[in-house]
């Protein structure tokens, strides 16, 4: 016990590890949440626009929504909210014993990736006016 | 002195915390899904209508303490993992707790003045 102890990795070489997919969604998931938490006074400050009652309100958040490097940040926070809420579908589910089998448990990380990518796809061309 | 830093207790209510808080969150984001498919975010007005209607503004309250609440558990769990420095932690956990009241204050306010 002592000698593992001992040859256990005190620093890990996060350059060499390969995840798994599971492994890689669940980073993700930290990611997404952290990115949402870092940009949280940008949403309040976009809600506060949307729901202001005067014209100066109005204009700033057109302005504001409307400039490209804000919409390239609400794409980035759309994707991170997809995953984070997928991924948290999915934590569920493992909660209550669904799909832990190691393939379910692959698939689902699938599903998890592809889905929130798709959902950002279809609302982001949304966002940028595509539609 | 070595010690074993465990059995503080809060590690299951933050777990069942995160859950409560994620699937409430979720909830809400459903059914705003479904009022924008129903036409809540056509326009300005029909979107401050929408928000500041009484049951509405009862989950938004709800959503932003959740929010906060999750995001807490999350980001302290994020320092507690990468941070070695027991000062750097202290000073973060108390700047993260701080900015998270804050931001509940600011959005609660948005959606009551309504």
């Amino acid at each position: 016990m002592s000698e593992m102890t001992k040859q256990r990795p005190k620093h890990l070489a996060l350059h060499e590890i390969r995840l798994p997919l599971a492994g890689f969604a669940s980073i993700l998931h930290r990611v997404s949440g952290a990115g949402l938490f870092l940009l949280l006074p940008l949403l309040i400050w976009l809600l506060q626009l949307s729901l202001g009652s005067t014209q100066s309100s109005a204009e700033m958040f057109a302005a504001v929504t409307g400039n490209w490097l804000v919409k390239l940040i609400l794409l980035g926070l759309l994707w991170a909210f997809f995953h984070h809420f997928c991924m948290g579908i999915r934590i569920l589910l493992i909660d209550v014993h669904v799909g832990v089998e190691k393939q379910q448990a692959h698939a689902s990380a699938m599903a998890v990736m592809v889905i929130s990518l798709a959902l950002t796809a279809i609302f982001g061309l949304k966002l940028l006016g595509a539609y | 002195m070595q010690r074993l830093v465990v059995g503080a207790g809060y590690g299951l209510k933050d777990w069942l915390a995160q859950r409560v808080t994620g699937v409430v969150m979720a909830v809400f984001a459903l059914i705003i899904f479904a009022a924008a498919l129903g036409g809540a975010m056509s326009s300005r007005e029909a979107w401050q209508a929408f928000m500041a209607n009484g049951f509405i503004r009862f989950l938004s309250f709800l959503f932003i303490v959740s929010l906060c609440w999750h995001a807490w558990v999350g980001v302290r769990d994020i320092w507690m993992d990468y941070l070695n420095s027991a000062a750097l932690r202290l000073f973060l956990h108390v700047m993260t707790l701080l900015a998270l009241v804050g931001y509940a204050g600011w959005a609660i306010q948005i959606i009551w003045r309504l």
